[in-house]
């Protein structure tokens, strides 16, 4: 059975050609049927992988395709690598992808494009699949750019808009500059070590690499680089609230539960490598703290459903870089799989009322939909319960595990739990204002809008309820992964620790429904004073990070494009091509036809001659 | 009656080739520019004679004859294609007739 | 003889397809392709064939006895796959001409045949005054080509495509002269051989000229910066096929030259010259890309981005290792292809609205959706898409020139994100948004027909099968490669600088 891996992205990508090579002449029932069975297929072998596997008791599976290339040293392949890591995230993007793909079957019913849409969703997961399936980091790199490809095609899907273009390609540069940034870490590695076979590539850095030395930490930062741009963290954070130009299942897949998590898996993957840059390792853990502090505060000064919930996966994802920068390594991996499940199902939740109100973005043009949309609500409901860390749901037991790693790390650990737990507070906040807001208080409008949610919506909407419910009972099989980076000794954390962290979210909880749900404290009260004002401002524009990069980059850019868009270099042969042309013109002057002129001239060269002979 | 010296000779051809040459540069009429060319040209024969008197030796007179024949020649090419000139363009202004600008 | 006979059927291919305009036409077209696809069924033969001593297949014959002049011809893995490439892509130009070009059909096929003959001359001479002939020989026929054939300002680029390379091939030439000359002073007699010239002493000053005179040809040819200026007026005039001939293989002379010429012949001046060298690369790469995305002509933006890919080229050879040696050679295979289809996407897109100006263009998906298709897939090969040729080329050429120079490969890896800045506005500007052609081209544009995406696919196969298997193609060439770094590795042993 486990010889069988190479099928998980086959299927995707059989189904992917299936449908660009019929190029939208399938009937959407035969689309629906390939697009999502295809990823159905690959959940099912996923599953049975996973059973073969966790009973084998192996620590690891590898299987060779093909090799690759083979230059020299340089021999990736495309070989596949399954163990407690990969097995987690091929669960996963299987199931969670297979899910959104079914939701989507009923939510892109009406688009035209509908056979498009599946081909790049298909394409998406057998190049996630391949991404951590990968056993080089050559191959890593091709899941990598071809998830950023279907990201960059799916952001845009509704072309007709420049604006989603723009966005797209937004999302796509700016990712990019993390990849570029990754390659050159590939680079180094291979130039210091000889390979790039991600096992021997970490047995070789510790056998030849010592703690905190220089080319470990270049490397170490280089890699970085890569992760906070797939993961969409300071200082590359400024595209996923763009990209939710896409459709909705596409945030949901997306930009919410795997390809944005990508960065968190590249450094748990290496995170023998970080452990030997330890200055990197800590800033790993300060760039999250940071993001999910920042996308915290603009995710309460935001109207737009999809932004507010884009904002709070950064600032999830923070969450996430904070653990693995404190070395919580599984409790990392154990928070992407939570918010793969509860971020999946809010994002659904937003497309379901999304797609019942008319496209209507604007959270203060919604409300009292609670009776109206009731799927809806109870997944927003639930989402936001996990979103928040209410205890006993998925989020909390991830998030606490995070927090308590961070507690236990020496030195600056009090620091980043404090920040995580303020987060904690902010995340309440931001999630049941939307909650209040939206399915609270006075309807707004649309009136007779019925709820949009047939079984293939509403059913992986149950699903994801159910997961985001109790997935934190789930066990992850990764300590084989990580047990030699672990922090072992149980750290004794008193009952007043785990008093506040069970708090503060209900206590945000609390904050949001006084301004939003009871109305007992008014927003607009707080706005009336100016500073107040100019915050929100402030954190509504994401601190400004959108301008600040217009004007640092973009605009310099295009603007010396537009300068020496007739190419300097051209022109410098230009003069070469004037001067001939001015030497021509004034030779031919010369020719006048005067008789005189000539003699003259006749006369003057015979001079010279004759001075020159005399003098030499 | 003492021999006119040498370096008078050769001032006067000197004095005659420089007139030669104001005359060619200066006038701008063609018969006067040929008749200017004539004068440099029996300035260079009278350099000749004068070097053949003062050496002895008869190259320069023949040197004098072949250049006297030169310019016979020349001058009967010369009018002949003066008088064609001005039968053309009715003038004889060398200012006037630039045809041979590139 | 088989490499004779190669050449040979593409010159008489020409001179038979110009007769063949008396009888009709349209007949040119078919004796052209049939004279290219018979080049390259004779080509695969070579495939198979087994390497004797360092050549797979060589011809000898005497030329001019008197200055050792010979026409002397071999093939190895490296020329074989140039020599493939300029057939594939001469039946794809053949192919791209069919319908667009209608005046002098004759003249265009023999030219164009000649062309190839000439490059077919060029990958395949190593009789240096042979090679030169051939690098003539390709020259002239270009030069008709865009001059007689190309669009409204087609005088001016074909004389600037003329004195461009002719200037730079002169500088070429005397370099090979006094190669030759190096040869008799040291040997007692004259030679052009490359084996013979292998062995003259180029140390020092003179070297060091020779070695310039031989890279500012192949430069010009190649192009990289500061040489590059010809190549947008050339290919935004070019008819679409000269397009072709041109990105597709021209180009790739000038990479040969670098890799079979400069370096091996001068090991030490190249060496040296090395980071100049691969300076000018990344200037190349990084400047050409953001002049690239300042363009409004779609056929000169793309004229911009080959010299920025060309540009991973010469950072390879310089790096003179086997990653960045392969590297550079994939580059040149993929680049070939990529290109070769983004000019011809250009050139029918020119076909069916009449400008290149991508003001006038936009919304074209609705329109046009398979020529978007091609064109989105053409357009992420050539940003680096993994999967597909080109990331192969550009990752195994900075991979290796990491090895060599980390702050010129890190400046050049910058130019991955402006390939995707540029290559993505593309496909924003023209194939997505609003249709803002010419409202009532709207619904009229027609996509792209059978023929066309018949090349199309052919192409797309070929980039995919480089990305995914490109084995295939690095056991071709690894052999020479392998020739080529050892000796120069002994020679810098033998010098003590390892």
């Amino acid at each position: 059975m486990l010889d069988l891996i190479w099928l998980l992205p086959t299927f995707p990508l059989l189904g992917f050609l299936i449908l660009v090579l019929s190029s939208g002449q399938l009937s959407k029932k035969v689309v629906a049927l390939v697009g999502a069975g295809s990823i159905g297929l690959s959940f099912l072998v996923a599953a049975l992988i996973a059973v073969e596997f966790l009973n084998s008791g192996a620590e690891f599976y590898s299987m060779t395709a093909w090799t690759w290339m083979s230059v020299g040293q340089f021999t990736p392949g495309f070989t596949f690598y399954l163990d407690g890591l990969s097995l987690v995230m091929m669960l996963i993007i299987t199931g969670v992808g297979f899910l959104i793909h079914l939701y989507s079957t009923g939510f892109m019913i009406d688009d035209p494009s509908y056979s498009r849409f599946f081909s790049y969703m298909n394409l998406f997961v057998a190049s996630m699949l391949m991404l951590v399936l990968a056993d080089n980091l050559v191959l890593l790199y091709l899941g990598w750019e071809g998830v950023g490809l279907c990201s960059y095609l799916l952001i845009g899907f509704w072309y007709d808009n420049p604006a989603n273009g723009a966005a797209a390609r937004k999302a796509f540069v700016v990712t990019r500059v993390g990849d570029t940034s990754m390659a050159l870490g590939l680079f180094l590695l291979f130039a210091q070590l000889g390979t790039l076979n991600i096992q021997d590539l970490m047995g070789a850095a510790e056998a030849n690499w010592t703690s905190g030395s220089g080319v470990a930490v270049a490397a170490a930062l280089l890699l970085l680089g890569g992760a906070v741009g797939k993961s969409a963290q300071l200082p590359l954070q400024t595209w996923l609230p763009d990209a939710m130009a896409g459709p909705t299942p596409i945030s949901a897949l997306i930009h919410a539960a795997t390809m944005v998590t990508a960065g968190v898996y590249l450094i748990a993957r290496t995170h023998i490598l970080f452990e030997l840059a330890p200055t990197v390792q800590l800033l790993v853990a300060w760039i999250g703290l940071a993001t999910l502090l920042m996308a915290g505060f603009t995710a309460m000064t935001q109207h737009d459903i999809k932004r507010i919930l884009a904002y709070s996966t950064i600032s999830q994802i923070g969450y996430m870089f904070l653990g693995l920068g404190v070395g919580a390594w599984s409790a990392s991996v154990f928070h992407l799989m939570t918010h793969a499940f509860f971020k999946a199902l809010l994002f659904l939740g937003a497309g379901t009322v999304i797609l019942s109100l008319h496209h209507e973005h604007d959270i203060f043009k919604m409300g009292g939909k609670r009776k109206q949309l009731p799927v809806a609500f109870y997944s927003f409901l639930i989402g936001s319960l996990a979103l928040a860390a209410f205890p006993f749901t998925s989020g909390f037991f991830s998030k606490d595990e995070i927090l308590l790693g961070a507690l236990a790390l020496e030195g600056p650990g009090t620091w980043l739990w404090l920040g995580g737990v303020v987060g904690a507070f902010f995340t309440g906040i931001y999630s049941f204002r939307l909650v209040f807001v939206v399915f609270f208080g006075e309807s707004q409008a649309h009136h007779d809008d019925k709820e949009v949610a047939g079984w293939n919506m509403a059913g992986p909407l149950f699903i994801l309820m159910v997961l985001s419910l109790l997935g934190g009972f789930i066990h992850i099989p990764v300590e084989s992964v990580f047990n030699h980076g672990e922090a072992h000794e149980e750290h004794h954390v008193s009952g007043l620790i785990h008093g506040i962290m069970i708090a503060v979210p209900l206590l945000g909880i609390l904050v949001a429904y006084l301004f939003y749900g009871g109305r007992q404290l008014s927003a607009d009260k707080l706005m009336a004073n100016p500073l107040a004002a100019a915050l929100h401002k402030f954190w509504f524009s994401h601190w400004g990070m959108d301008a600040l990069y217009n004007t640092l980059f973009v605009r310099p850019f295009v603007y010396l494009a537009k300068l020496n868009r007739l190419d300097i270099i051209d022109q410098c042969y230009g003069l070469v091509v004037t001067l001939s042309r001015a030497g021509h013109g004034l030779l031919a002057k010369l020719q006048n036809g005067m008789l005189g002129w000539y003699a003259a001239s006749l006369i003057f060269g015979l001079v010279l001659l004759m001075t020159l002979g005399v003098l030499l | 009656m003492s021999p006119i010296p040498f370096e008078h000779g050769l001032i006067v051809a000197g004095i005659l080739f420089c007139l030669g040459i104001v005359g060619v540069l200066t006038r701008r009429n063609i018969v006067f520019v040929l008749m200017s060319l004539e004068v440099m040209l029996n300035a260079c024969g009278l350099a000749f004679i004068v070097g053949a008197a003062r050496w002895g030796n008869a190259d320069g007179q023949v040197m004098f004859l072949m250049i006297l024949t030169l310019a016979a020649a020349e001058v009967a090419v010369g009018l002949g294609l003066i008088i064609q000139i001005y039968r053309r363009f009715h003038t004889v202004d060398i200012n006037v007739l630039s045809q041979m600008k590139g | 003889m088989i490499i004779v006979l190669l050449i040979s059927i593409l010159f008489f291919g020409g001179v038979l397809a110009w007769l063949a305009e008396i009888i009709d036409p349209r007949l040119p077209r078919l004796v052209a392709l049939l004279a290219v696809i018979l080049d390259f069924l004779v080509m695969l033969t070579l495939l198979g064939a087994d390497a004797d001593g360092a050549w797979l297949v060589s011809f000898t014959a005497d030329w001019i006895a008197r200055f050792g002049i010979t026409i002397y011809f071999a093939v190895d893995g490296l020329s074989l796959l140039l020599i493939l490439l300029t057939a594939f892509l001469g039946v794809i130009a053949v192919g791209s001409a069919w319908t667009e070009i209608t005046e002098r059909t004759g003249f265009f096929y023999f030219n164009l045949l000649w062309t190839l003959a000439g490059v077919v001359g060029v990958f395949t001479a190593l009789d240096l005054f042979l090679f030169f002939f051939f690098w003539e020989v390709m020259l002239i026929p270009m030069y008709f080509i865009i001059a007689i054939w190309g669009h409204e300002n087609k005088q001016y680029a074909a004389m600037k495509f003329f004195i461009f390379t002719q200037v730079s091939g002169l500088l070429m030439l005397i370099a090979i002269l006094v190669m030759a000359y190096l040869h008799y002073s040291q040997f007692g007699a004259f030679s052009f051989r490359y084996e013979d010239l292998l062995n003259v002493e180029t140390s020092g000053a003179l070297g060091y000229w020779l070695m310039l005179g031989f890279f500012v040809g192949f430069a010009t040819k190649l192009p990289s910066v500061p040489f590059h200026s010809w190549l947008p007026d050339a290919h935004s005039q070019a008819p679409t096929a000269g397009s072709v001939i041109l990105a597709g293989i021209l180009l790739k002379t000038g990479a040969y030259g670098l890799i079979r010429f400069t370096v091996p012949l001068f090991p030490e001046a190249a060496m040296e010259f090395a980071p100049i060298a691969m300076t000018l690369a990344a200037i190349s790469i990084v400047y050409c890309a953001k002049v690239a995305f300042g363009q409004d002509d779609l056929k000169r933006l793309i004229a911009y981005t080959s010299v920025s890919h060309m540009g991973f080229v010469t950072l390879g050879v310089f790096a003179w290792n086997e990653q960045a040696l392969q590297g550079a050679i994939m580059t040149m295979l993929a680049h070939g292809l990529s290109a070769a289809a983004l000019f011809m996407l250009a050139g029918g897109l020119q076909h069916r609205i009449h400008t290149r100006s991508m003001a006038a263009m936009g919304g074209f998906w609705a329109q046009v959706p398979r020529m978007s298709v091609v064109a989105l897939f053409f357009s992420i090969a050539a940003l680096g898409m993994p999967g597909l040729g080109n990331f192969v080329g550009e990752f195994l050429a900075l991979l290796g020139a990491f090895q060599a120079n980390i702050t010129l490969t890190t400046i050049s890896a910058l130019g991955l994100v402006l390939a995707s800045v540029y290559s993505l506005w593309v496909i924003q500007k023209v194939f997505h948004g609003a249709f803002t052609g010419d409202s009532d081209q709207q619904g009229q544009l027609l996509d792209l027909d059978r023929r066309e995406m018949c090349y199309f696919i052919l192409m797309m196969l070929g980039l995919i099968w480089m990305g995914l298997y490109p084995q295939s193609f690095l056991a071709l060439s690894e052999p020479v490669l392998d020739g080529l770094l050892s000796s120069s590795s002994e020679l810098f042993a033998a010098l003590g600088r390892g």
